[in-house]
C-alpha cells in the first residue's frame, strides 16, 4: 500500500531523542500522575459499579461469588421495575425542556444584557441568583409557592378546597412543577457563561455587520453566534450534564418517588439507607454510564472532526 | 430515606422541664468527658466512680453505646439513664449519639466498622435482619435476668428464633386521634365497628369537616393506614406473614384491604402525597379535620396546655366482626449489643440496666411521649393520654411493629411506599397496585429461606 511505501518517519523518534533525561521524567510525571489519579477516582469506581451491577450485593462485607446474578438486575430493572421507565421519561423530558426552553432562554437574557443597558447589573445579579442558591433552599422557596393548602399559586390563582391543584404530590403536574425550578437555576447559568463568551467576541465583526446592514437578528445569527461555536459547545455540553444528573432538587421534595423519579434517584434510593441494593443499584448507575457514553461519544467524534479539519 | 421523625419526642414536656434536661444535658456532658478520662485510666485502678458504686458489682470498666438519640429530649432521657446506671454500678457509658436518620442511614456501614458495644435499635424484623447478618450479639442470658419484667408480647418481638437480642426500653401506640372538645360539641361517638364508623365519617362530612387526616409525603404514613386495614380484615397471622414474605401480595386478601381503603379515601383529606404529616396534624389541630390514625407523637404538633390536654384517641375500629379489633401498631424501641464488643460483661450489665423498671421510669420522666415497655414501671406520673396508651397496648391482643419494621427495609422503601402512594392518586387501579408489590416481592424475596 501506498502508506508502506512512504519514506520512514524520522519526526518522532528524533523528536523524543531530543528530550533530554529530565524533560522526559518530567513529561511522564506530567501525564502520568494526572492520569493515575482520573483513573483512580473516575474509571475505578465506574469499572466496580459496572462489575457490581452483575451481582445482588447488599453492600455487607465482601462481594461473594453467590451474589453474582449475571444480567437480572438489569431484566429486573427493565420489566419489574415500575419507576425505571418513569425516570427515563422523567431524564428525557429535563433535556428537552433545556434544550428546548431553558438553554435557549438563557442565551437570549444574555445576549439582551450584553447591551449595557442601564442597570443590567441589577437584572444580571437577579438571574444568576437561584444558581448561588443551594437546591435544598430552592425546593424549599418553592414549596411556599407550591404548597397545596398554604401556597402563594393557589392563592393567586384564587382556587378554593377542592379545586386547589396540588403542585407537588400530583404525579401528572410535579414533573413539571420542578422543571420550572430547574429552569429557573438553568438560565442564569447558562446566561453567566453566554455573557462571557460574547465579550470575547470581536466588537469590530457586529460593527461589520451592521455596516453592511444586517439586522441585530441577522447580526447573531450570521455572525456572532458561528463564532461562539466553543462557548455553544460548552453550553450544550452542561445542558446534557445537568439534565442527565438531575437529583437534588427532586430528592429535596419528596425522594424522587410519585411522578419525580429521575435515574439519579432512584440509584440512591436503592443504594442508601438501611439495606442497601448496592447491586441493584448499580445496575441502574451502569445504565446511566451507558447513556452518558452515548453523548460523550457523540461530543468526542464531534471534536475530533472538528480537529482533522 | 423515609424514617420516621423522632423529634416528636418533644411532646408533653412541662415548660419547666424544658429547662430541666438542658441543665441536666450539660452537667452530664461534664460527667461523659470525665467518664471518657476515667476510661482510658481505667486500667490504673479505679478511682472516683468506685466510691458511688455500691456493692461494687463484678464488671466494672467502661462500655459504650452508639445512640440515635440525637433530639434534645430524648438525649437527655437516655443521658438521665445512662448516669443512673454509672451511679449504679461504677461502670462509664461513652455515648456516640448521632441525629436520629444519619444513624439510621448509616446503620449497614455502622455495624460493619468500629461500632460501639451496644447501640439503640428497633424491635421486630427490622433487628432480625441484622442479626441474620451475623452484627449481632446474643444476650439470652440477659433475657434470664430481666424476661420476668416483659410480656411475651415483647419477648417475642425481641428476638429471633430462640435467640434474645435487643431489650426493649418503651413503645407507643398508633390510633385514631381527636379532639375530645370536637367530639363533645357535635355530640360524636366513639365507633365500635365499619357501620358507625362509615356513619360517622358520612356526619362530620356534613358538618363541613374533612373526617379523616392525611399527609403521605414523607411516605410511610399511609403504610399505618395499610396495617390497621389488613389486621383489621385479614388478622395478625396474616398481615405478619406477608410481611414476611410468605404470603402473595396478588391474593384476594390484600386485594380486599385495598378495595376497602379505596371505599374509605374519599373520607380522608384530598391529595395526601403532597401533604407532610405535620401539615396533617395541623388540621387536626385546626379542627378542619376529624380523626388522624397516627403514632402517638403526633401531640407533638399541638401546643402544650389546652390543645395538648385535648388530644384523645380511639382504638381504630373493628371492619370484621370475626376478625376484631385486637391487633395494633406499637412499634417498640430498644437497644441491641453488637457481636464484638470489647467489654461484653459490662455491655450486658448495661443492658440488664434498661431492662429494669428503673430505667424506664428515669427514662419516660423526662421524655413522656412513650409507654414505658416494663410490666413494673412506674405510672403515677403518666398523663391521661399515656395511661390510655399504656392501657391500649396491655389490653391488645397482638402487636404489630409498623411495616417498615415489620418487613425487609428494601422492600418498605423501595416498593411499598412508591406503590402505596401510587394508589393514593389512584385508588381504582387495585390491579396494577397489587402487581407492582407482588412484582417487588419477588425480586426483593428471592433466596430466602
Amino acid at each position: 500500500m501506498a502508506t508502506t511505501t512512504a519514506p520512514p518517519r524520522p519526526r518522532k523518534g528524533r523528536g523524543l531523542q531530543l528530550l533530554t533525561r529530565r524533560d522526559k521524567t518530567v513529561l511522564t510525571l506530567m501525564v502520568g500522575l494526572p492520569a493515575l489519579l482520573v483513573g483512580a477516582v473516575v474509571w475505578v469506581p465506574v469499572v466496580l459499579t459496572v462489575v457490581l451491577s452483575f451481582t445482588s450485593w447488599n453492600g455487607i462485607g465482601l462481594p461473594a461469588a453467590s451474589d453474582w446474578v449475571g444480567t437480572q438486575n438489569f431484566v429486573d430493572i427493565t420489566t419489574n421495575y415500575p419507576p425505571f421507565w418513569i425516570a427515563i421519561r422523567n431524564n428525557a423530558l429535563w433535556l428537552v425542556v433545556f434544550f428546548l426552553i431553558a438553554t435557549p432562554l438563557g442565551m437570549l437574557m444574555a445576549v439582551l444584557l450584553d447591551r449595557e443597558l442601564k442597570g443590567s447589573w441589577f437584572y444580571r445579579s437577579a438571574l444568576y441568583m437561584p444558581v448561588v442558591l443551594s437546591l435544598a433552599l430552592a425546593g424549599f422557596i418553592w414549596q411556599l409557592i407550591y404548597s397545596r393548602d398554604q401556597g402563594l399559586l393557589n392563592r393567586v390563582l384564587g382556587l378554593e378546597s377542592a379545586d386547589r391543584i396540588d403542585w407537588y404530590g400530583d404525579p401528572d403536574i410535579n414533573i413539571w412543577a420542578v422543571l420550572v425550578i430547574a429552569s429557573w437555576r438553568h438560565v442564569g447559568y447558562i446566561m453567566l457563561l453566554y455573557l462571557a463568551g460574547l465579550k470575547s467576541v470581536d466588537p469590530a465583526l457586529k460593527e461589520a455587520a451592521s455596516v453592511d446592514g444586517a439586522s441585530e437578528v441577522r447580526t447573531f445569527f450570521s455572525v456572532v453566534f458561528p463564532t461562539m461555536a466553543p462557548i455553544n459547545v460548552v453550553v450544550l455540553v452542561i445542558t446534557v450534564i445537568e439534565s442527565l444528573r438531575a437529583f437534588d432538587l427532586v430528592w429535596v421534595i419528596n425522594g424522587g418517588r410519585n411522578g419525580l423519579e429521575v435515574i439519579g434517584a432512584l440509584i440512591l434510593s436503592n443504594i442508601a439507607g438501611e439495606a442497601s441494593l448496592v447491586g441493584f443499584g448499580s445496575a441502574l448507575a451502569t445504565i446511566l454510564i451507558l447513556v452518558s457514553l452515548v453523548f460523550i461519544v457523540i461530543y468526542m467524534v464531534n471534536i475530533l472532526r472538528e480537529e482533522k479539519r | 430515606m423515609p424514617t420516621r421523625p423522632r423529634s416528636t419526642d418533644k411532646l408533653y414536656l412541662p415548660s419547666s422541664g424544658l429547662r430541666t434536661p438542658v441543665a441536666r444535658r450539660s452537667v452530664l456532658h461534664g460527667a461523659m468527658g470525665a467518664g471518657a478520662v476515667g476510661a482510658l485510666a481505667a486500667c490504673g485502678g479505679d478511682d472516683a466512680a468506685t466510691d458511688s458504686a455500691s456493692g461494687g458489682s463484678a464488671g466494672a470498666g467502661a462500655t459504650s453505646l452508639g445512640s440515635n438519640k440525637g433530639d434534645e429530649v430524648p438525649r437527655a432521657a437516655e443521658d438521665a439513664m445512662l448516669a443512673a446506671f454509672t451511679e449504679a454500678t461504677g461502670i462509664e457509658v461513652e455515648a456516640n449519639v448521632q441525629d436520629n436518620e444519619t444513624f439510621q442511614e448509616n446503620i449497614n456501614s455502622y455495624l460493619q466498622g468500629t461500632p460501639q458495644d451496644t447501640f439503640t435499635w428497633f424491635a421486630g424484623f427490622r433487628a432480625r435482619f441484622f442479626d441474620d447478618q451475623g452484627f449481632i450479639g446474643d444476650i439470652t442470658d440477659v433475657w434470664d435476668e430481666i424476661g420476668d419484667g416483659f410480656t411475651d408480647g415483647f419477648r417475642e418481638a425481641s428476638a429471633n428464633g430462640d435467640k434474645q437480642i435487643l431489650v426493649p426500653l418503651y413503645n407507643y401506640p398508633w390510633a385514631m386521634f381527636y379532639r375530645k372538645s370536637l367530639f363533645e360539641e357535635n355530640g360524636y361517638e366513639i365507633p365500635e365497628d365499619r357501620e358507625a364508623f362509615v356513619a360517622l365519617c358520612e356526619q362530620m362530612q356534613g358538618d363541613g369537616l374533612n373526617p379523616i387526616a392525611l399527609g403521605d409525603a414523607d411516605g410511610w404514613p399511609a403504610m399505618g393506614t395499610f396495617d390497621i386495614l389488613n389486621m383489621r380484615l385479614n388478622g395478625y397471622d396474616f398481615h405478619i406473614d406477608l410481611m414476611a414474605g410468605d404470603i402473595d401480595w396478588d391474593t384476594a386478601e390484600v386485594r380486599r384491604v385495598f378495595e376497602e381503603w379505596a371505599t374509605l379515601l374519599p373520607f380522608h383529606q384530598p391529595d395526601p402525597v403532597g401533604r407532610t404529616w405535620q401539615d396533617a396534624a395541623a388540621s387536626l389541630l385546626q379542627r378542619e379535620s376529624g380523626m388522624y390514625l397516627l403514632g402517638m407523637f403526633v401531640g407533638e404538633q399541638f401546643p402544650e396546655g389546652e390543645d395538648r390536654d385535648d388530644l384523645d384517641f380511639f382504638n381504630f375500629p373493628e371492619l370484621d366482626s370475626s376478625i376484631g379489633s385486637g391487633a395494633i401498631d406499637a412499634p417498640i424501641d430498644g437497644y441491641m449489643m453488637t457481636a464484638n464488643p470489647e467489654n461484653e460483661e459490662a455491655a450486658k450489665e448495661l443492658l440488664a440496666f434498661i431492662g429494669s423498671a428503673e430505667a424506664g421510669d428515669i427514662y419516660i420522666a423526662t421524655n413522656p411521649t412513650n409507654i414505658a415497655a416494663h410490666n413494673d414501671a412506674d405510672t403515677s406520673a403518666y398523663s391521661e393520654l399515656q395511661l390510655k396508651a399504656a392501657e391500649l397496648i396491655g389490653n391488645a391482643e397482638n402487636i404489630a411493629q409498623f411495616l417498615d419494621r415489620d418487613t425487609r427495609p428494601d422492600f418498605a422503601s423501595t416498593v411499598v411506599i412508591p406503590t402505596l402512594q401510587t394508589f393514593l392518586q389512584n385508588p381504582d387501579d387495585i390491579d396494577r397496585v397489587v402487581s407492582d408489590l407482588q412484582a417487588g416481592k419477588e425480586r426483593l424475596f428471592t433466596g430466602e429461606a
